[in-house]
């Protein structure tokens, strides 16, 4: 009989932290790049807020969409469905809405699309992308019934919302001139590290955060042990479409207008940082944290390709695009080669 | 029996596009009877020209049309879908455009431009291809790499600017060839499902990829390179978007990363649902998928005419592709054929009584 | 001694349209006792495993398990693991990237949130008592197959089953994991716990197993203590003869030059599929046959001399000149043909017609750029139709509407038309009608008279005897026999089959 369970042994990392631990590496070893090469911007806290601040909503996006492809599946509607909530709390604020009935807006759209998306996806098994493609193609469209024109936030209470921010002095530095400038962080980031904490324990504390990873990992094993497969994969859609809802809202807090444009790109954006993050695309495996430095990471390396001349608008987005393959390639090659290593220790045990 | 049969199953394909152009015209023909009437006027340059609804149908879904014979083809090979076909099509009518304004715009300078973005696409393509059949990633994931930047990379080809081609050849590419009354990009069309159909006469690649999509294991046990027919297929909607992206250019005289052929993947998409063609691969028909796109853009051309703002017409789409995923939708059908079942027997039942 | 019993199964029964897969079939299970399920292809083992745990409805008969009153119902899996019955699968169904303490405990209970350090010890402590190698911690995925089958038994046993039951648990094990999972059985068995054991390996069944039920075309053979059952015997009660009358059944002459050379040889041929490396060789007109039980190595190794799996090793000699076969296409370039075994995965491609699934292979062997005319394809076509006598409306008829057993014959067309000099048939005779079956093996012979060499494979050893001119015996994945002329007799086939365990 092997005892070994009472040594303290270290286990070997699953497939979801080794590719986070790959993440987080990146990351730091980037932004340190960053500070020796350019110093400057990327030596202050600052440059953490700024980042923090322009991607809040994208933070919120991206959670939800970890779920779904933790799941197993694909949801890129996110970006439509925030622009909607966004045009439309604008709207209703603008005609007399007041702030509480804004947010309820926001929610309630956003449940709506994970509603459908959900029922169709799970419950009449057709194929996620087609569907919330069409979600996409529908918020976006909608965006422009409901104004075509943009529009800019009037609501006094809102206004004065948007401008609220939480000044930590000891994360400031000091002006040339001698002053202290704090560290400035808008409510939307607080918002976004909640949802993020949220997820983050949902994911690995609740039975239908297992289910996640469950039905991601092998549907069909998942439905033999007993997991309610339709309804935790019509759930990570309801959810997904919840944390749009809200990601509009942040969305608006920080930019305070309504445009038809608006979030344009952001399921890619989203997509992207997950799978930088670590979530593996045929589901099973990832983890919010990982996204959260995915979100991270994206924006260290358009900082650091505006920082370093490289001022045309292309290069972010072409360097986007490398990163993604980069880490698509990287994900193929890293699991299939733990794959052969596992049947060459299997074939080395057998000689 | 009768010595040629009519085989009606090898056309019953045909059937959904065909029935969804037919509801859109009769739908149309009540609204405004005059509505498809075409009619012989003078142009801006003094051409006899066709026009009316149904030539800027025609015309106007000629991208369309093109894309979607390629797409049918990686639909039936790899069970997946491009979605980068509007960000190619963006990078090969920048390449386009380049070449054009390096020297004289001659017919020899288009035709080697031409080729020059051809390869450019085949490039781009055998990028995508090798993602899905060498590290077998799905189509639609390893497409979005190109989905994101394709069109940065548009912009950076003729260094962030966007630059007009003028030139009368330019012109007759886009509209019309003096002389002729019928648009060139429809000409364009009809030369490409030409090739296309002498393609899959004068070699096996509608078996072959038929064979690949229906059963991999079969294709690989019965010879068939499976990895080279899928990355075949990306080539060839490469070269689809080279020559969209083509006349793209040409319509306007100028590229414009941001708006070229934007977001006309989905369309493609649906041209190909439209058409009948399984969207997890396997049997397909390149006609059907061009009569779909040319649904599509009738039913597009038909919301404009309802005064619908062209922005909102997204939405509209939108509810068509889920009502007809959802009717084709294998849950729903059974759901149906059970429900039939049940009005039958019932209807049994009360002939008993 | 009632009290002994757990599970008791009375006159089951079960029709497919078509096919009575199950009639009158009776199974007892006793405490603590590992009962072996044996059986042929097209038997029935699976069908009541099915039946028992509730993935198919019976259509007669009624089962009984020990602390529940009466008739049992089963109408789906849950109902199953509700009544103490728990199946560990051939194929893993865990989720390979949760740890093993999650796979013990997920889809149970209604806690809203997991409780990892209580589950985690709990799991720890029952993995200790089974002596399972396995950490609580650890992701599955990283574990063995066998370990993580140890691990999806392990959750059963948790889970209070009275019943376990193994289908096929071994066949994708090595000989050390075999033995731990052997081990954990025989724990299980001291606890009382009623474990059906399915399996195609004998020896297997020797080392472990109390009791034995055999089943024969949906039919109860008989149910018999394991020290009263030979192994030959048990392998004559599975094919369905008795071993008195194996002697008689003599085969005809069959002509037999030993001069000829050899038209295909391989020498330490291996694939990734088939890691025994093996020697092979076959004459022009020879029809030879690879012969054992399911699982026993015969198919995969004919897939390797088709290169159908990744070929690992060997090398490759036809009419004396060295070959490299690493492709199916290679094969195929050198005159050699393969029906394989997995006609609906591997043979058809379903939604296409007749004609194009005939000319498929020779199409391929033509060139990408040289497709058949319609008429050429059609004439084709309709020849083998007609030769065949292939059942179909047109040649436009899609193959998936056709019966198996002209699809068989389709799939047989495809090959022909290639005009092989060496085709191998792996189970070309399997689900189909008897008449086809004849046909089929006249084809055989009349094929090799014309000088091809043909490989035939099934699994009626009868049918084998009277097509093959040689049989190569394989058990347990190793070639352990050659049989040719006079020692080509039933019973023969069934002792090397067997082994020399007694």
């Amino acid at each position: 009989m092997m005892r070994n369970n009472n040594l303290k042994r270290r286990e070997p990392l699953t497939d979801t932290q080794l590719l986070l631990t790959i993440t987080i590496c990146i990351f730091f070893a980037m932004y340190g790049l960053a500070m020796l090469v350019w110093g400057g911007g990327f030596l202050r806290f600052q440059q953490v807020f700024d980042m923090l601040n322009n991607n809040a909503a994208l933070i919120i996006v991206a959670c939800g969409l970890t779920i779904v492809m933790i799941g197993g599946g694909i949801d890129i509607s996110v970006g439509g469905v925030t622009a909607l909530v966004v045009m439309s709390c604008i709207v209703h604020m603008n005609n007399g809405g007041s702030i509480v009935t804004a947010a309820l807006l926001a929610v309630g759209i956003g449940l709506c699309f994970g509603l459908v998306h959900g029922f169709l996806i799970s419950y009449l098994e057709i194929q996620p992308f087609i569907i919330t493609l069409a979600g996409m193609f529908f918020a976006r469209g909608m965006t422009t019934i409901v104004s075509l024109e943009p529009q800019k936030i009037a609501h006094e209470g809102f206004k004065a919302l948007m401008k609220t921010k939480i000044e930590i002095p000891w994360l400031g530095y000091v002006a040339k001139k001698g002053n202290l400038i704090p560290a400035r962080m808008e409510i939307g980031v607080v918002v976004a590290l909640v949802v993020l904490i949220v997820v983050f324990i949902m994911l690995k504390k609740t039975r239908l955060g297992r289910g996640f990873y469950a039905i991601g990992g092998n549907s069909q094993s998942a439905l033999m042990l007993g997991v309610n497969v339709k309804r935790t994969r019509f759930l990570s859609y309801l959810i997904s479409g919840l944390l749009s809802g809200i990601a509009g809202f942040v969305f608006m807090m920080h930019t305070g207008a309504g445009n038809a444009t608006n979030a344009a790109g952001a399921e890619m954006n989203a997509i992207a940082s997950a799978i930088i993050g670590g979530t593996l695309l045929s589901g099973g495996v990832g983890n919010v944290i990982g996204t959260f430095f995915g979100v991270l990471t994206l924006t260290t390396i358009k900082a650091i390709v505006t920082t370093s001349g490289l001022r045309d608008p292309w290069w972010q987005s072409i360097t986007t695009g490398a990163m993604l393959c980069f880490f698509i390639l990287l994900q193929s090659v890293v699991l299939s080669q733990r794959a052969k290593k596992k049947a060459k220790a299997k074939e080395l045990l057998k000689e | 029996m009768a010595q040629k049969k009519f085989n009606w199953s090898k056309y019953s394909q045909l059937m959904l596009p065909l029935i969804s152009i037919l509801l859109i015209v009769v739908f149309n023909l009540i609204r405004d009877p005059s509505f498809f009437s075409v009619e012989i006027a003078k142009n801006n340059v003094g051409n006899t020209v066709l026009t009316g609804n149904l030539i800027s149908i025609l015309n106007g879904a000629s991208e369309l049309a093109v894309l979607a014979m390629g797409m049918t083809l990686v639909t039936a090979a790899c069970g997946g879908q491009d979605i980068s076909v509007g960000a190619l099509a963006a990078i090969a009518g920048s390449m386009f455009v380049k070449v054009l304004r390096s020297g004289e715009i001659t017919v020899g300078s288009i035709i080697l431009a031409f080729l020059c973005c051809c390869a450019i696409a085949i490039v781009f393509g055998a990028f995508n291809g090798t993602l899905v059949s060498v590290f077998k990633i799905q189509p639609m994931i390893a497409t979005l790499v190109l989905f994101t930047c394709g069109r940065s990379i548009a912009y950076w080809i003729n260094g962030g600017a966007t630059p007009t081609v003028e030139s009368p050849l330019i012109n007759a590419i886009g509209s019309f060839i003096p002389g002729v009354p019928i648009p060139t990009p429809i000409i364009i069309v009809a030369i490409c499902g030409i090739l296309f159909a002498l393609l899959l006469k004068f070699t096996t690649l509608g078996l072959y990829t038929q064979t690949v999509g229906i059963n991999q294991r079969a294709a690989r046990l019965n010879g068939i390179n499976t990895t080279l027919i899928k990355l075949l297929s990306f080539m060839i909607l490469g070269v689809c978007c080279a020559v969209a992206g083509c006349i793209g250019v040409s319509r306007l005289g100028l590229i414009n990363h941001e708006t070229l052929l934007l977001e006309i993947e989905m369309d493609a998409i649906l041209a190909v649902a439209i058409g009948g063609n399984a969207l997890g691969g396997g049997k397909f028909k390149v006609s059907s998928s061009v009569l779909g796109a040319y649904a599509i853009q009738a039913l597009t051309i038909t919301l404009y005419a309802m005064k619908v703002p062209s922005t909102a017409v997204k939405a509209y789409k939108a509810i068509v592709i889920i009502l007809i995923v959802v009717i084709g939708s294998p849950v729903v059908k059974a759901y149906f054929s059970r429900l039939w079942a049940r009005l039958k027997k019932s209807g049994k039942g009360m002939e008993a009584v | 001694m009632q009290n002994d019993i757990v599970l008791s199964m009375r006159g089951i029964g079960k029709t497919f349209p078509g096919v009575k897969a199950l009639s009158n079939v009776d199974f007892t299970l006793r405490k603590g006792e590992i009962h072996a399920l044996m059986g042929e292809n097209g038997a029935g083992k699976s069908t009541l495993i099915k039946v028992l745990t509730g993935v198919y409805t019976k259509d007669a008969g009624q089962i009984f398990i020990d602390g529940v009153e009466g008739e049992v119902s089963i109408r789906s899996p849950q109902d199953a693991q509700k009544a103490g019955i728990s199946t560990v699968y051939q194929e893993i169904t865990l989720c390979p990237n949760l740890t093993v303490a999650e796979n013990m405990f997920i889809g149970r209970g209604n806690d809203v949130l997991v409780d990892w350090k209580g589950m985690e010890k709990k799991a720890g402590a029952i993995l200790e008592n089974l002596g399972i190698p396995a950490r609580p911690k650890q992701q599955l995925g990283s574990c063995s197959l066998a370990v993580q089958q140890m691990v999806a038994i392990a959750r059963a046993v948790d889970m209070d089953c009275k019943v376990l039951i193994l289908d096929e648990p071994t066949s994708s094990l090595d000989d050390k994991e075999v033995e731990m999972l052997f081990g954990l059985m025989r724990d299980l068995r001291s606890r009382g716990v009623g474990i059906i054991f399915v399996t195609h390996f004998l020896e297997q069944v020797y080392e472990v197993s109390d009791r034995i039920t055999v089943l024969r075309n949906g039919e109860l053979v008989g149910e018999y203590e394991i020290e009263n059952l030979p192994q030959v015997e048990l392998v004559a009660k599975m094919m369905g003869k008795e071993l008195e009358e194996l002697g008689e059944l003599n085969r005809e002459e069959k002509p037999e030059e030993d001069t000829a050379a050899p038209i295909y040889e391989a020498h330490g041929l291996s694939s990734a599929a088939c890691t025994n490396p093996f020697d092979f060789a076959i004459r022009k007109g020879e029809v030879n046959g690879f012969t054992g039980l399911l699982g026993s190595g015969r198919s995969e190794s004919v897939r390797a001399i088709f290169a159908a799996d990744r070929v690992t090793g060997g090398t490759v000699t036809m009419n004396g000149k060295t070959m490299k076969i690493q492709k199916p296409i290679q094969a195929m370039k050198q005159g050699i043909g393969y029906l394989p075994e997995d006609r609906k995965d591997d043979g058809i491609i379903a939604d296409l017609s007749v004609r194009d699934n005939i000319i498929l292979a020779l199409q391929v062997m033509k060139g990408f750029f040289r497709p058949f005319s319609q008429a050429e394809a059609e004439a084709f076509a309709d020849e083998y139709i007609k030769a065949l006598e292939i059942k179909t409306a047109s040649s436009e008829t899609p193959i998936k509407s056709l019966s198996g057993g002209n699809q068989q014959k389709v799939i047989l067309a495809r090959w022909l038309l290639t005009h092989p000099k060496y085709l191998i048939l792996d189970e070309p005779t399997r689900g189909i009608d008897v008449g086809t079956k004849t046909e089929i093996q006249r084809l055989v012979r009349k094929l090799a008279e014309e000088g091809m060499s043909v490989t035939f494979i099934s699994s009626e050893i009868e049918e084998m005897l009277r097509t093959c001119s040689r049989l190569i015996v394989m058990r347990d994945r190793h070639i352990v026999g050659q049989l040719r002329g006079q020692e080509l007799t039933q019973s023969n086939v069934m002792r090397t089959i067997a082994g020399g365990a007694d």
